[in-house]
């Protein structure tokens, strides 16, 4: 019981503190949800409330009329809105699967067995993720290009299985399970292969939705524009942002597309919050 | 004698054994890693090296790459003004909002660390969601517009501080803290997970024997104990500032426009695609590149040597 008490009400903390602490969180984090809060509920107005002035930040009378109009715009485009959708699914789907399957495996050998180069290779994994993907964007191009993949999907796909974060988290994920595990199952003679899908994978799962979460945010988000020139292979945010720039107009539109495309990765990240956490635990850079 | 020879042979032929496993392992070993290893190198490190190359050529695609020695680089620092606007655009940014964002990203993690786990929770995700909300920060320009009409506007006028509107995001004066600003907006992402999941991991018992050593208040003890510990995450945090801060373009680009008035929000990343993909000089874009790479590798250094003296 008093343990409990200590752990709840530190000797070191003073109550007024405490109260000035939380009063200015209560305060920023208002300010920060503001601009969502504020998108969200422009996407509700009616788009006499849009124009309205002086305007208004909450809508008085909430509508879904925007989000059905841009439905209808979208039926109404040269390349059907399902077409969009399946491009942006497929590329999100194939990209995070291999990345999952090809970081895993490079990650656990990395993570738990010594072999000569292993040091040097995660360090210069760690060195990737220190520069914006935009120093390599043009050197890309040219390789893509070369390839024959550009205005293809693989374009995007293939170069995200290759994304250094996903790689890193799991390999710090990795090292913390128990070395004894997978040595028993070496004694019971399994191979490497199955010691992989069998024991370790099944015991990272919170590492996998890291990984599956951040790429799946990385690609739900990639217009894709530099890439991909054919309309019938562009990806729904694309579309949905070139919706958005069609002017004054497209004002309650706009607005929609606003919450449809961040609405997706911030309900992913609110239901695997905690296995996101777990596996950022050990997420930190030793030297 | 014979016998030393004979443990001798045996214990090499058991080294050799032994060697012979490893190396199958290690056999193994390579071919887990090797797709990673393929396209990893195919896509981050080829195209880094492949970079430094064309920045040394004059490389416009329908022709084969010329080489021209240092002339990208020369004319970049000694003609192109737009660019060292650019740079002087992305250090001012990444300046402010690097340290400021890294530091505010640690704070509230701390902060929110002591609350109950549900209140926590939903802590943590009001603090994330602008990072990973696609491009909600539009938003801000419907509050920084230049009318009557923008709330910003309208707020001040009606205090009467100005009494006429403001082009905050045409005013070259105002573009670049605004950006600033929003881009603190934005500046709680993967790092601050970090942070969050770091604080939670550290032992209980160290914070109970900083009581018994004397520990008065909060700020000690984030400073003796939790810093200290956290080292690790504080690393991470720093490579996802630093990566972010010197990247900045999207923000620029949708709230100032591309190109912005009197180029007052280029940053260097806009540099790099006003040259590579609508001029096409990808030798010149490879310059900007190569030394964009430089100034973040550079300054990651700095950063992790610094952060390796926190809490000593």
């Amino acid at each position: 019981m008093s343990k409990a008490l200590i752990k709840r009400r530190k000797p070191n903390r003073s109550v007024g503190g405490d109260i000035v602490l939380y009063l200015f969180l209560i305060l920023v984090a208002f300010i920060m949800a503001f601009p969502i809060i504020y998108a969200v509920s422009s996407a509700l107005k009616p788009l006499d409330e849009l124009f309205k002035f002086p305007p208004k930040i909450f809508a008085q009378h909430p509508t879904m009329d925007n989000f059905s109009d841009l439905f209808v715009t979208m039926g109404k485009s040269w390349v059907t809105f399902s077409r969009y959708l399946f491009n942006t699914v497929f590329i999100t789907a194939v990209g995070t699967a291999g990345h999952l399957i090809i970081a895993s495996m490079g990650a656990f050998v990395l993570a738990k067995y010594e072999f000569p180069g292993n040091q040097t290779f995660f360090k210069i994994v760690t060195v990737a993720m220190m520069f914006t993907g935009y120093v390599t964007q043009i050197p890309n191009y040219l390789i893509l290009n070369k390839l024959g993949w550009i205005d293809t999907y693989w374009a995007i796909i293939i170069p995200a299985f290759a994304s250094p974060m996903g790689f890193f988290l799991m390999k710090q994920f990795m090292e913390g399970l128990p070395t004894s595990l997978i040595e028993a199952a070496k004694i019971d003679g399994a191979n490497e292969w199955r010691v992989f899908s069998k024991i370790v994978m099944p015991n990272v799962k919170p590492a996998w939705m890291t990984l599956i979460i951040f790429s799946v945010q990385a690609l739900w988000n990639n217009k894709a524009s530099t890439y991909i020139y054919s309309e019938e292979r562009k990806t729904l945010v694309y579309a949905l942002q070139q919706i958005q720039s069609g002017g004054i107009a497209r004002t309650g539109q706009g607005a929609a597309v606003l919450v449809v495309v961040m609405i997706v990765p911030i309900l992913i990240f609110i239901f695997s919050e905690s296995q996101i956490l777990e596996t950022m635990a050990s997420s930190g850079l030793k030297d | 004698m014979k016998e030393y020879l004979q443990k001798y042979f045996i214990l090499r032929k058991h080294n050799m054994q032994v060697a012979w496993k490893k190396a199958k392992n290690a056999k193994m070993c390579y071919l887990f890693l090797a797709p990673y290893a393929i396209l990893f190198t195919m896509f981050y490190v080829f195209p880094v090296v492949a970079s430094i190359y064309f920045s040394f050529t004059y490389y416009n695609i329908l022709e084969k790459p010329r080489f021209i020695g240092l002339a990208n680089y020369t004319s970049l620092i000694l003609q192109d003004d737009i660019f060292l606007l650019g740079v002087k655009n992305t250090l001012l940014i990444a300046l402010i909002t690097g340290p400021l964002g890294y530091i505010l990203s640690f704070l509230f993690a701390w902060l929110i660390n002591e609350l109950p786990r549900w209140i926590r929770s939903i802590a943590v995700i009001v603090f994330y969601a602008p990072s990973i909300a696609g491009n909600c920060y539009v938003i801000f320009s419907v509050f920084f517009r230049g009318d009557a009409y923008g709330y910003v506007n309208a707020f001040l006028m009606n205090i009467g501080v100005i009494n006429a509107p403001k082009l905050w995001l045409i005013d070259p004066k105002y573009m670049l803290p605004i950006c600033m600003l929003v881009i603190l907006w934005m500046s709680l992402g993967t790092g601050f997970l970090s942070f969050v999941a770091g604080l939670q991991g550290v032992d209980r018992a160290q914070f109970e024997a900083g009581y018994m050593d004397g520990i008065k208040n909060r700020w000690q003890e984030l400073w003796y104990i939790t810093l200290p510990n956290m080292k690790p995450m504080l690393m991470f945090g720093a490579v996802m500032s630093i990566t972010q801060a010197f990247g900045v373009c999207d923000v620029t680009m949708a709230l100032c426009g591309y190109p912005s008035t009197d180029y007052a929000a280029r940053t260097i990343v806009t540099h790099l695609f006003d040259y590579g993909f609508s001029r096409f000089e990808m030798g010149y874009a490879c310059a900007i590149a190569t030394i964009l790479f430089l100034m973040m590798i550079l300054c990651n250094k700095a950063i992790q040597s610094l952060l390796r003296r926190v809490g000593t």
